[in-house]
């Protein structure tokens, strides 16, 4: 892309197999001069950075998704074939390829530099974690190695400062010495029989030049005795899991708060600093609520990707993907696919933000499908305001509360529906119908690094707010617009959304809402409520005059329940177990997809399920007396 | 570094689909029928060799999974596979 290209710069591409230490080798190469975006069309992340060499050249160096070789298994792997064979459009060819390998895993990677050599680029291989592969007492013939494979070898440890000297003092030398013979390509998708053959001289090579480790790593064994017992290693994933849903749920929520105050008592300055009118709404309902609502998710995400990226680098998400692949796989979800989910109690934006540890394209769309339908915490204030204002505080049972009662159903409904419609989505949405395999390495435990840990997070979080937060503030804009234009008449007694485009639309969708026993001040509430679930609560205050907005929850109560029916409260309630009230989300979607299509499909399926489902409680509830 | 093995001549492999947590033996040879899986046999194959699946390395049982003791994980020459038992049918083992 031209944007991270400069003129006379080189550029190599790091290739690895996933788990070689690519990303960290990336990370003590560029430090924090990267840069993340999409490839042009596909949802492939594209990551970036800058170094420089000794010699003084600049390099543009991109990190290419993990594979084990360059058949393009998968849209991220296609994207490494077309990459490494220079056939991507947008995307110079590589000067260099920089061939990432663990030291201490040794035998695939050799084969995949095999394959790589048939690409007719300059290589150099990179002996990455050299460090522990001597600690373990593995001799490696870096000569012989170079020799055998008719490739440039050279150790580094990216974790550690200096560790990477070696390597980048090598880059000068092998680009140089390769710029005088350029060779074609003859590679072409090896067969089962070619794969063997590789792997055969691999292993061959493996038995010339690499000795077995004298103290081998009886670490990882010894962990995972514990952490992939059937028993053990379940509770201590449980527990794992319930702190992170706290740490999402609960210790991001004083940080929320503050954030959200403080845009408030900035918009109620800009209030009281400009005069009374068009701009003042527009700049305290709209600019800074809508900078407001972006940021307000910048401390649940950053909790979240520290955990999932600690988690990563230890070790641990292939070992948690492994306990959960039969409990996750009954409904047709990847075992990756519970940290998103389970975020999703929190915020979906986070969550699906989170599905980027599925590598399965398909998984991983499925994921980001049901996601919504986790019940969210924007959700609650609107259940607990419906609940206490129709549903008796009582016991049933002799001890359980029927309001608590309720909230479980509500739940509960949740994440049953979220199963079904992964389990529709994978029997008969998918055309090809083929369940992905699930085959991975589980890699040997490893400290995280704070460091490489810190570039991630920062990344993740500056990616949510250019990325995410620009499509999220301007829904936000829209919304305010909708809810504030026209302006009412001069002297009008009604409040001011009555006369909008909101209230217009709402007073059209009106019929449509009927059947389920909406009338025309939800219908008109709905619409705001797209900016968050929660604001559809101070949404309906305003509809219905109420003056003090969000303090007045008590007051909306009263006058809920004095204007509704039992099975239009029970109706809404059920609306809002699917219905997607929830403009970032959708905003979010569309960004993590790359595509308004799969906005499209998720808006449109859970209006459906939202739409039948509030139906058929409202007339079951009209039926039994309640309306 | 690799431990290569001799299968036990006269035996005919067993799926690894089937061992328990503690076999201990040598890959015979890697078989996919064609049916049972949701991609193509040939692309399986691929993948399991790609893996590091090969006619003579040694190869362990040493987890099982927690439900239905699916999937399994495996030591291949030093590296920890995991997968699930209907792909480990397709590797023959003695």
């Amino acid at each position: 892309m031209s944007t991270a290209t400069e003129i006379g710069a080189w550029h190599f591409a790091l290739v690895g197999t996933p788990n070689s230490g690519k990303t960290a080798l990336f990370n003590a190469l560029t430090g924090g001069r990267q840069k993340v975006a999409n490839y042009p069309g596909v949802t492939v992340e594209r990551k970036a950075g800058l170094l420089q060499t000794p010699a003084g050249h600049r390099v543009n160096l991109i990190d290419l998704p993990g594979t084990y070789s360059l058949r393009g298994r998968s849209p991220d792997e296609e994207i490494t074939r077309e990459v490494v064979l220079g056939r991507l459009a947008s995307e110079p060819p590589p000067d260099l390829l920089l061939c990432v390998a663990d030291a201490t895993n040794l035998r695939v990677a050799l084969r995949l530099v095999i394959e790589l050599k048939k690409v007719g680029r300059p290589i150099l291989l990179v002996l990455n974690m050299i460090d522990i592969a001597r600690r373990r007492g593995t001799d490696i013939d870096v000569e012989k190695l170079s020799n055998e494979l008719g490739v440039p070898v050279v150790t580094s440890v990216a974790v550690r400062r200096g560790g990477t000297e070696e390597l980048l003092r090598r880059m000068d030398e092998v680009v140089e010495d390769a710029a005088s013979a350029p060779v074609e390509s003859t590679w072409s998708p090896p067969s089962t029989g070619d794969l063997r053959a590789a792997q055969r001289e691999a292993d061959r090579i493996m038995r010339v030049a690499v000795g077995a480790p004298k103290r081998p790593d009886t670490l990882t064994g010894r962990v995972d005795a514990v952490l992939l017992h059937p028993v053990a290693g379940l509770l201590i994933l449980l527990l794992l899991l319930f702190i992170m849903f706290q740490a999402v749920f609960a210790w991001a929520r004083p940080l929320m708060d503050l954030i959200s105050s403080g845009f408030d008592i900035l918009g109620v300055m800009a209030h009281d600093a400009l005069p009374e009118g068009l701009l003042q709404s527009f700049i305290q309902n709209g600019v800074i609520s809508g900078v407001g609502s972006v940021v307000v998710f910048l401390p649940q995400i950053l909790i979240l990707f520290l955990f999932i990226l600690l988690l990563e680098d230890f070790g641990y998400m292939a070992r948690a993907a492994f306990l959960m692949d039969r409990i996750m796989g009954g409904a047709g979800l990847h075992g990756r696919a519970f940290i998103p989910l389970l975020s999703s109690f929190a915020c979906a934006i986070p969550g699906i933000m989170a599905t980027r540890v599925i590598d399965n394209r398909r998984d991983r769309l499925t994921t980001i499908l049901v996601a919504p339908l986790m019940t969210c915490s924007a959700r609650i204030p609107v259940y607990t305001l419906i609940i206490s204002a129709f549903i008796p505080d009582r016991q049933v049972w002799g001890w359980v509360g029927l309001q608590g009662l309720v909230m479980f159903g509500l739940y509960a409904a949740g994440i049953l529906s979220a199963l079904g419609v992964s389990f529709v989505a994978n029997h008969f949405f998918w055309r090809d119908n083929a369940i992905p395999p699930f085959m991975l390495e589980l890699p040997a435990y490893k400290v995280p690094r704070l460091r490489s840990i810190a570039i991630g997070v920062y990344t993740r979080a500056m990616m949510f707010l250019k990325r995410a937060g620009t499509t999220i503030f301007s829904m936000m804009v829209l919304i305010w617009f909708l809810a504030s234009f026209p302006r009412p008449p001069a002297g009008a007694s009604e409040p001011a959304i009555d006369f909008s485009l909101a209230a217009i639309f709402g007073r059209w969708i009106e019929p449509l809402l009927a059947p389920v026993g909406f009338n025309w001040h939800i219908s008109v509430a709905l619409i705001p409520g797209m900016a968050a679930r929660e604001v559809a609560v101070a949404a309906l205050g305003t509809v219905y005059a109420i003056e003090g907005g969000k303090e007045a929850a008590e007051q909306i109560g009263q006058t809920l329940a004095s204007n509704w029916s039992l099975a239009t409260a029970l109706a809404l309630l059920v609306w809002y177990i699917f219905a997607p009230q929830c403009a970032s989300t959708l905003a979010v979607i569309k960004r993590e997809t790359g595509s308004w299509w799969w906005m499209a499909i998720t808006f449109g399926y859970m209006l459906a399920l939202a739409y039948i489902a509030a139906l058929i409680t409202y007339n079951v509830a009209v039926a039994l007396g309640a309306g | 570094m690799t431990q290569d093995c001799q299968p036990r001549n006269g035996r005919d492999g067993s799926p690894l689909g089937l061992a328990r947590r503690g076999f201990s033996g040598c890959i015979k040879s890697i078989e996919v029928a064609a049916t049972v899986h949701g991609i193509t046999a040939v692309e399986l194959e691929r993948r399991l060799l790609e893996l590091g699946f090969l006619e003579g390395a040694a190869i362990e049982v040493v987890h099982e999974g927690p439900v239905g003791r699916d999937p399994i994980a495996v030591r291949l020459n030093g590296t920890i596979i995991a997968l699930r038992r209907r792909e480990a049918m397709a590797v023959f083992v003695t």
